[in-house]
């Protein structure tokens, strides 16, 4: 399947879910759906019998106005790129869980929720992965403030100046 | 002739004078049993130097995994808050007289990653530091020069005499 048999063939199956969606280079296409849609957005990508995407990656990014979340799909049987990106508001960020579909999702999910304080809704286990448990604030915020003191423990930076 | 030669009928004739510091210090220096404390990177370095190319096991130097047989502690690698909690407690953990050698420029003063939240900005923040090493990393030689410069250092401590 070519890169426009694939939009076509993407704007069939799930109409009513894409918000846009245009060919990226190196054969790859995004897809931007609305963020209530991304579980049955990833079932008919996982489950369709021409499409049978696996998943490769998962990101999450700060625009400063807004939360976006990014996941890269790729379909080892017929070899297609999807990118599918859905966006977040910036005051509640919070997007259900794909955790069901695709089970690797677990860990990816908690890292973009320690960095970026993403909720996943239906996530069966949303701690943090990566920082401590009493770490507060979600460092990849473009709005984080960096802690002075973590247990007592001076961090702060010395004045190169002086 | 031959008697003279044996060193147990020579002792009463050239006895060797020393004290009890020289002497206990001399068998500490050479027998400084060192923690892996290898955290990123430095570490990697820190198996050359145990290695056989420059053998701090000539100096009497050898790795142990427990805190409770080192002497001595080399930070080998970025400390990050999250580790440093954990690397105070190896520290209080070993015995009485202990040593320290910061390996490598994350183990002085964050290094590399000065600019990042989650990086302790050296380890001379939570534990007492004797010798700095500096490099990134340093090579075998200079932690070798690191571990002389601890064994002159306890050459020259004293317990009996004042």
């Amino acid at each position: 399947m070519e890169q426009h048999e694939l939009i076509e063939k993407v704007k069939v199956t799930c109409q009513d879910s894409i918000v846009r969606i245009e060919e990226m280079p190196n054969d790859d296409v995004l897809v931007e759906i609305k963020k209530e849609e991304i579980l049955s957005v990833m079932d008919i990508l996982k489950n369709d019998p021409e499409l049978k995407f696996s998943i490769s990656n998962h990101l999450g990014v700060d625009n400063g106005e807004n939360y976006a979340v990014i996941y890269n799909l790729y379909s080892y049987p017929f070899k297609h790129k999807i990118t599918v990106k859905a966006c977040l508001d910036h005051e509640h960020p919070e997007i259900d869980s794909v955790e069901s579909i695709f089970q690797g999702m677990n860990w990816f999910e908690r890292e973009t929720y320690d960095l970026l304080g993403i909720k996943f809704t239906g996530h069966s286990n949303l701690k943090r992965l990566l920082l401590p448990p009493d770490w507060e604030g979600h460092p990849l915020r473009k709005d984080y403030v960096y802690p002075d003191f973590y247990n007592q423990i001076d961090n702060r930076r010395p004045d190169l100046c002086d | 002739m031959i008697e003279k030669l044996n060193i147990v009928n020579r002792l009463p004739e050239d006895p060797i004078l020393t004290t009890v510091d020289r002497a206990l210090n001399l068998v500490r220096a050479n027998s400084l049993w060192y923690l892996l404390m290898g955290l990123a990177c430095c570490s990697i370095e820190l198996m050359q130097t145990g290695g056989p190319r420059s053998d701090i096991d000539r100096f009497g130097s050898l790795f142990r995994a427990t805190p409770r047989q080192s002497d001595l502690m080399i930070v080998a690698g970025t400390i990050t808050l999250k580790m440093a909690s954990r690397l105070k407690l190896l520290y209080e953990q070993m015995a009485d007289p202990k040593y320290v050698i910061a390996m490598g420029s994350c183990a002085n003063c964050g290094g590399l990653f000065d600019l990042t939240y989650s990086v302790l900005r050296g380890v001379d923040k939570i534990i007492p530091v004797d010798v700095y090493v500096p490099g990134c990393p340093p090579r075998p030689e200079a932690l070798t020069e690191g571990l002389i410069k601890i064994q002159e250092k306890v050459k020259k401590e004293k317990y009996f005499t004042k």
